[in-house]
């Protein structure tokens, strides 16, 4: 057992180029899935019914389809339509669109729940559009979905596994061709295992300082 | 695409609907079960469960899937794809069970508890006459909505070649050359199983709201 340790040890520069591309896979799309999912939002809560229905499709239709099924439609069935992406852009589009229409929903809700005060009270003191958004609705608005947020988080970090499907060298992809390679499938798996844990770790850590600032500032 | 394929794909979607019910009513109880072994404070075990609920909750079912299906028989336990798969789903559901079932144990009115036992009630009578009737109600939602993910991550179990409806439109896809139409097909089942869960929970919120309201 520890000699199967030593083999994926051995294998360590793959391991770590798995980890370094599932981070930076979860990290992008984490990213333009938040920013996505902020200009999906307003769309939500438009009183235009037909921008809010199209929205409201978006958002739901998402969230009733296996992720895995969507990677391969964005993979396998784009090309019908004369789209052609290779591996890496198709699981990263894949990852940000899915996970946007989550991170919208999750932002309606919180911006659902914000206090109207303060918003009319910037608009009392002359903030307007962008300027009102960015200083005065923003950061409540983020500090008061930064767990949800987080846990989406993680929730992509895990979907990006998903993509060693469409051959994409993420970690458990890394894992797995150690495995196939030297016939050590629990060392390989668990390590595998050990550095998501380590991962989630990371981002929940990340959430609670956020819950820190968030109480410092009440 | 030919009626056969169809054909094909809704026998996938048999192995999906029976996959997910079988991690759901085992996984449910062994989620509670553990909820319970940390809720009572049972010392190691406890320390024991809140890693394991930790790790699992951070594990892609991939990856889990792929341990188990490969190491097993590694240590000498056979196991085929159908039992690894529903294994993984039941391991990684108990873990997110266990969350939302102790949350609503930790939020149980400690005196009714105490009350229960002034009347002279066991443990167990306890257990099933006050606690659990209550927490079922409270911890509803939360395992439907936990059920719905567990629907949407079964697409996975393909890796160890199980047929699901997913794996069905992909072969058919690549048969066919023409990938597209199957997968609307499997849209258009996963949809309204999902859809019929998540109208589930929302009906549940709302009736324990409006009972809330009526009291």
């Amino acid at each position: 057992m520890i000699h199967d340790f030593g083999i994926v040890w051995s294998e360590r520069d793959l391991l770590l180029s798995g980890l370094g591309n599932t981070t930076i896979l979860s990290v992008l799309s984490a990213a333009a899935a938040l920013l996505v999912g902020f200009a999906v939002t307003p769309a939500l809560m438009s009183k235009q019914r037909l921008l809010a229905g199209i929205a409201r499709g978006f958002v739901d239709g998402m969230r009733c389809i296996p992720f895995l099924l969507f990677a391969y439609i964005v993979y396998y069935g784009l090309p019908s339509f004369g789209i052609r992406l290779d591996n890496w852009t198709s699981g990263l589009v894949a990852l940000t669109i899915y996970n946007a229409a989550y991170m919208a929903e999750i932002l309606r809700g919180a911006w659902a729940a914000q206090p109207h005060e303060p918003i009319e009270a910037g608009v009392a003191f002359g903030f307007s559009n962008i300027g009102l958004f960015r200083r005065i609705v923003l950061p409540p608005l983020l500090l008061a979905a930064g767990p949800v947020i987080g846990n989406q988080m993680i929730q992509i970090v895990k979907d990006s596994a998903f993509l060693t499907i469409i051959a994409l060298p993420e970690l458990t992809h890394a894992a797995s061709s150690i495995q196939s390679r030297h016939y050590v499938p629990f060392a390989a798996f668990i390590t595998a295992v050990l550095l998501y844990w380590g991962l989630c770790l990371v981002i929940e850590a990340g959430v609670s300082s956020i819950d820190r600032l968030a109480a410092a500032r009440r | 695409m030919s009626a056969s394929d169809v054909l094909a794909i809704l026998q996938g979607a048999v192995v999906t609907v029976t996959l997910s019910l079988a991690g759901i009513l085992i996984g449910l109880p062994i989620g509670l079960a553990l909820a319970v072994l940390r809720w009572a404070d049972v010392p190691v075990v406890a320390r024991m469960v809140a890693v394991y609920v930790s790790i699992l909750r951070a594990t892609p079912l991939v990856t889990l899937l792929l341990l188990l299906f490969f190491a097993l028989p590694n240590i000498g336990i056979a196991i085929g794809p159908i039992s690894a798969a529903i294994l993984a789903l039941v391991m990684n559901t108990a873990a997110f069970n266990c969350e939302v079932w102790r949350a609503s144990l930790m939020n149980f009115p400690r005196d009714q508890y105490e009350a229960a036992q002034s009347v002279g009630m066991n443990a167990s009578l306890r257990f099933r006459r006050i606690v659990l009737p209550q927490i079922v109600r409270v911890s509803l939602p939360g395992l439907v909505n936990e059920m719905s993910l567990l629907i949407k991550v079964t697409p996975v179990l393909a890796v160890v070649g199980v047929v699901d409806i997913t794996r069905a439109a992909v072969r058919i896809g690549a048969e066919t050359y023409e990938p597209l139409p199957p997968f609307l097909v499997a849209v258009a089942l996963y949809a309204p199983i999902v859809f019929v869960l998540v109208s589930l929970q929302r009906w549940i919120e709302r009736r324990q709201r409006m009972a809330e309201a009526a009291a």
